[in-house]
C-alpha cells in the first residue's frame, strides 16, 4: 500500500479515542415529551404550524422554511402539541420550540418505516431536490446547512463530483462510523440519489483509514453501484472540513471565501445521503438520527437512534448515567463542539454525539505568554496564522484581521489545540470572526 | 583654498534664496483657507478624543461646529458629552451663537445579576470578552439579557469611570464619567443607558433588561424585572411603559417620586442617590447625609430597599445605617 491521501497543509492527531466504534445502533424508546427547537438548520429559523392542543403524527409537517435557507421540520412522534415556548438551547439561550406530550407511535400516511431497500430510482433531479427540501433535509455532519440548496448548483457553475464524507475525524465520534457498517447498501443509494441531483456520474466517498472495516465494506458494495468509489485517506484532524477533504481526494484548492461549487464539487456527509435516502425512496422527513453517547468515564458508551427533540438526559441514562466526576457535557467531538448548559437540551438534526469529559480534563491550562514559536500556524489546515489573527482581534484590530483572511477560518481548533503556551487562540478568533462578519454584512447593506 | 569655501557659500546660499521665492509663491497660490475660529474651538474642546460626540476626535467636531454655525447658523444636534454645558458655552462664544443646556447624563448599568441574585449554573473559561462571551452562551446565572462580566465596558471607557466590583462581578459606574456612549456601544448585551444624571444626582431606573415573561426571568435571577404592570399602574407621569415583560422609565417624564420603587415585587427598580426613607409613622427631620455616604452613592448604585415580600406588602422600614449597609452589600 502507497502513501494514502491527505490535504498538504497543517492539520493535528489529536488521541481517537473512538470507544464506541463496535458498539451497534440501538434504538432508544421515545421520551415522554420532546422539545422541537425551530431553529435547527443555519440561515432563518422555521416557522411554526401548529398550535397548542394540536393532535400530531410522526412525521407530520410541524414548522415550515419559508426563507431561502431554511428547512421544514416535522414531528418526530405522536402525540399532542403541549405548548409553543422558549427552551433552553445548547448555549443556555431560551429560544421557541415546539413541545409535543408523546402518545403512542403513530405515523403520517405514505410513509414506509420498514427496513426493506428500494434501490430502484424513477426520479428526476428537480423530483429529488423537492423530496429533500420538503422532507426538511439537512448537512447532519454538524453544520446544518440546508441540503436543498446545498443542491441547487448556481447557475454558470457545473458539477463534476459528488463527494461523501465518511471521514469523522473528530475524536470520540462513531456516529458515521456506524452508519457506513450498518446502512452501507442505503448509503450507497442514497449517493446515487445525490449524483442525480446534482447531475454527476462521479461519486467518492472519502474514510480515514482508522476505520478499516467500513472502508472495506463500502468498497465491496461501491463494486455494483456505477460512479460510486471508495477512497481511504490518512487519519488527520481535520480531514472532515469540506475544503480539507477536497484537497486530499482531488488535489483541488478551494479559493478564499468561495465554496466548493468554484472547484466543481460538492460535499455531503454520510449520514445526510441515508437521510436522502430515507426522504426520498420512503418518504421519511428527517425526524431521528444517529448520535454517539462517549466519554472515557462513561459505563457504557453507545450509539444510539434517537428522535429529534429527546432530551440529552434521556441518552446519558441510556449509556448508564452521568459518571460521577463530569466536568462537561459536550455536544459533538472534543474539537469542535460546544459545552452544553444542562442536559436538559434536546437533541437537534445536528447533534452528533454527546461527550462527557471527567473534570481534569475539562479545564483549561493557565494561558502563557506567546513565545512565537510559530505551531499554530504549522498546524493550521487553511494556512492562517492564527496567533496574528488572535493579537488582531483582541486589540480590536479588525480591518487587519480581515486582511489576514480571518473569515477563511474554520474553527477547527488545531491552533488552540497545538498551543503550548495554552493562548485561547480559537475564542479571539472566534471573537474576531464575529466582529468581522459583523463589518461585512454592514458593509454590504451600504 | 579661501576660494572654494567662498564658492561653496555663495552657490549654496544663492540656492536657498531662489528656492525660498519659489517656495513663497507656491505658497501664496496653493493657500488653502481655514476658519481661525476652527482651531479656537479646538483649543476649548476638552481634546479627550473619544468620539462620544459623534465625531471622529475633537478636531472634527470643530470643524463641523464651524461649519454648521456658519451655514445653518445654530448648533443644534451639537453636543460635546466630555465638556458638557461650560464647554459648549465657550464654543458657542466663539462661532457667536447661543447654545440650549443640554442635561447631564450618566451611564446607568441595568443589570444587578450578582451570585447572589443570579447563582452561578456553569462555570466559564476563556477569553475575557463579553462579545465572544456573548456569541458562545447565555452567560453563568443562565439569564440570556445580563451581564457576562467579563468587562468589554471597562476596556472601552477612556475616562477611568467604569470598573468591575469584583464581589458582584458588575460594572460600576462612578461619577468620573462624561457619558461619552463607549460603553453603551461596547455592551453587546445593550446593558448600559445613558440616562439624565438627575437633580443632585438622583436618579431611578430599572436595573434589568431581561425581556422573558416573568417565570423564566425569575427563575434565573431573583431581582429581575417580570413584567407584572405594577409600577406601571402606579406612575402618574406616565413614565413607565411596558413592553415584552420589561419595563422602562422615562427618564424625562420621571418626577422621581419613587412609588413605582416602592411597589415592585423585585426590588428590579432602584432608587440612586436619595436620602434613606424614614420608617412611615415616624415624624423625623430629614437625615443629613455626610460626606462618607455621597461618596458612597456615588461609588456604588445600589438597591432602595431590600426585602420586600412577593406581594409587594408595605415592609420598607429601611433606616439610614442599614440602607447603606444593603449598598455596600451589593
Amino acid at each position: 500500500m502507497g502513501f494514502l491521501k491527505t490535504f498538504t497543509l497543517g492539520g493535528i492527531h489529536p488521541p481517537e479515542n473512538k470507544l464506541s466504534a463496535n458498539k451497534f445502533i440501538e434504538v432508544l424508546p421515545i421520551p415522554p415529551r420532546v422539545m422541537v427547537p425551530l431553529g435547527q438548520n443555519l440561515g432563518a429559523p422555521s416557522k411554526a404550524l401548529v398550535k397548542r392542543g394540536d393532535k400530531v403524527k410522526a412525521g407530520q409537517l410541524i414548522a415550515s422554511g419559508e426563507s431561502f435557507i431554511s428547512a421544514n421540520l416535522h414531528s418526530p412522534v405522536s402525540g399532542t402539541v403541549f405548548k409553543l415556548d422558549n427552551v433552553v438551547d445548547a448555549s443556555g439561550y431560551r429560544r421557541p420550540a415546539v413541545i409535543i406530550n408523546v402518545d403512542g407511535d403513530k405515523w403520517e400516511d405514505g410513509i414506509d418505516i420498514s427496513d426493506k431497500l428500494i434501490s430502484d430510482i424513477n426520479l428526476t433531479a428537480e423530483e429529488i431536490i423537492q423530496k429533500v427540501k420538503t422532507a426538511g433535509i439537512v448537512g447532519m455532519g454538524g453544520a446544518t446547512f440546508p441540503t436543498h440548496v446545498k443542491l441547487m448548483v448556481p447557475p454558470g457553475k457545473k458539477a463534476e463530483y459528488l463527494i461523501i464524507n465518511g471521514v469523522e475525524c473528530e475524536p470520540y465520534l462513531t456516529a458515521d462510523h456506524r452508519l457506513m457498517l450498518e446502512k452501507g447498501p442505503e448509503i450507497m443509494v442514497g449517493t446515487q440519489l445525490l449524483m442525480r441531483a446534482l447531475k454527476v456520474d462521479k461519486a467518492i466517498i472519502g474514510i480515514e483509514n482508522n476505520k478499516p472495516d467500513a472502508i472495506g465494506h463500502l468498497t465491496e458494495l461501491a463494486k455494483s453501484y456505477a460512479g460510486i468509489s471508495v477512497q481511504p485517506v490518512m487519519v488527520k484532524y481535520p480531514q472532515g472540513g469540506e475544503k480539507q477533504l477536497i484537497k486530499a481526494l482531488l488535489n483541488r484548492e478551494v479559493p478564499s471565501t468561495k465554496l466548493p461549487i468554484e472547484v466543481g464539487c460538492v460535499v455531503q456527509n454520510v449520514g445526510t445521503a441515508f437521510a436522502v435516502y430515507e426522504a426520498v425512496q420512503k418518504n421519511k422527513p428527517l425526524i431521528d438520527r444517529i448520535i454517539t453517547v462517549t466519554g472515557k468515564a462513561v459505563k457504557k458508551p453507545s450509539n444510539f437512534k434517537v428522535r429529534i427533540g429527546t432530551p440529552l438526559k434521556f441518552l446519558i441514562e441510556a449509556a448508564e448515567g452521568l459518571p460521577e466526576n463530569t466536568g462537561k457535557i459536550i455536544g459533538g467531538g472534543p474539537m469542535m463542539g460546544k459545552a452544553l448548559f444542562s442536559e436538559d437540551v434536546p437533541v437537534v438534526k445536528g447533534s452528533s454525539g454527546i461527550l462527557l469529559m471527567p473534570v481534569e480534563e475539562s479545564h483549561r491550562k493557565e494561558e502563557g505568554p506567546c513565545i512565537r514559536c510559530s505551531k499554530c500556524t504549522e498546524a493550521c489546515p487553511m494556512g492562517l496564522e492564527p496567533f496574528l489573527l488572535a493579537r488582531a482581534a483582541r486589540a480590536s484590530r479588525y480591518d487587519m484581521a480581515e486582511k489576514e483572511r480571518i473569515m477563511d477560518c474554520i474553527e477547527c481548533g488545531s491552533c488552540q489545540y497545538t498551543c503550548p503556551a495554552n493562548i485561547p487562540l480559537l475564542d479571539y478568533l472566534r471573537l474576531g470572526k464575529n466582529k468581522v462578519g459583523g463589518l461585512i454584512r454592514a458593509r454590504h447593506k451600504k | 583654498m579661501n576660494n572654494v569655501i567662498l564658492i561653496s557659500v555663495a552657490v549654496l546660499g544663492g540656492l536657498g534664496l531662489i528656492s525660498a521665492v519659489i517656495l513663497y509663491f507656491v505658497a501664496s497660490k496653493f493657500k488653502v483657507y481655514e476658519d481661525p475660529r476652527i482651531d479656537e474651538v479646538e483649543e476649548a474642546l476638552p481634546s479627550a478624543n473619544c468620539g462620544g460626540c459623534g465625531f471622529p476626535g475633537c478636531r472634527a467636531f470643530a470643524e463641523n461646529a464651524v461649519r454648521q454655525a456658519k451655514n445653518e447658523k445654530s448648533l443644534d444636534g451639537l453636543f460635546c458629552p466630555v465638556g458638557g454645558n461650560e464647554v459648549m458655552q465657550k464654543v458657542a462664544a466663539i462661532v457667536g451663537l447661543e447654545v440650549e443646556e443640554h442635561a447631564p447624563m450618566i451611564a446607568v448599568v441595568r443589570c444587578n445579576g450578582t451570585a447572589a441574585h443570579s447563582p452561578d449554573k456553569v462555570n466559564f473559561e476563556g477569553a475575557t470578552s463579553c462579545t465572544f462571551a456573548n456569541a458562545l452562551y447565555s452567560g453563568e446565572g443562565g439569564c440570556q439579557y445580563g451581564c457576562l462580566g467579563l468587562g468589554d465596558c471597562v476596556a472601552a471607557c477612556e475616562f477611568d469611570a467604569i470598573h468591575m466590583n469584583p464581589e458582584t462581578g458588575l460594572p460600576v459606574v462612578n461619577d468620573k464619567c462624561t457619558a461619552c456612549g463607549a460603553c453603551v456601544i461596547a455592551c453587546p448585551r445593550d446593558i448600559i443607558e445613558l440616562r439624565k444624571k438627575g437633580p443632585r444626582d438622583k436618579r431611578i431606573f430599572v436595573s434589568c433588561v431581561n425581556k422573558e415573561k416573568g417565570a423564566p426571568a425569575k427563575k434565573n435571577c431573583e431581582v429581575a424585572c417580570i413584567g407584572c404592570g405594577k409600577c406601571e399602574k402606579v406612575c402618574e407621569f406616565d413614565a413607565i411603559t411596558i413592553t415584552s415583560f420589561l419595563a422602562y422609565i422615562d427618564f424625562e417624564k420621571c418626577k422621581l417620586c419613587r412609588k413605582c420603587v416602592e411597589v415592585c415585587p423585585t426590588s428590579a427598580i432602584w432608587e440612586v442617590n436619595f436620602k434613606p426613607r424614614k420608617p412611615k409613622a415616624e415624624k423625623t427631620v430629614p437625615l443629613k447625609k455626610n460626606e462618607e455616604d455621597k461618596m458612597q452613592n456615588t461609588v456604588t448604585q445600589a438597591i432602595g430597599i431590600k426585602g420586600q415580600s412577593q406581594t409587594g406588602s408595605v415592609n420598607k422600614e429601611v433606616v439610614g445605617s442599614e440602607h447603606i449597609k444593603n449598598k455596600s452589600e451589593k
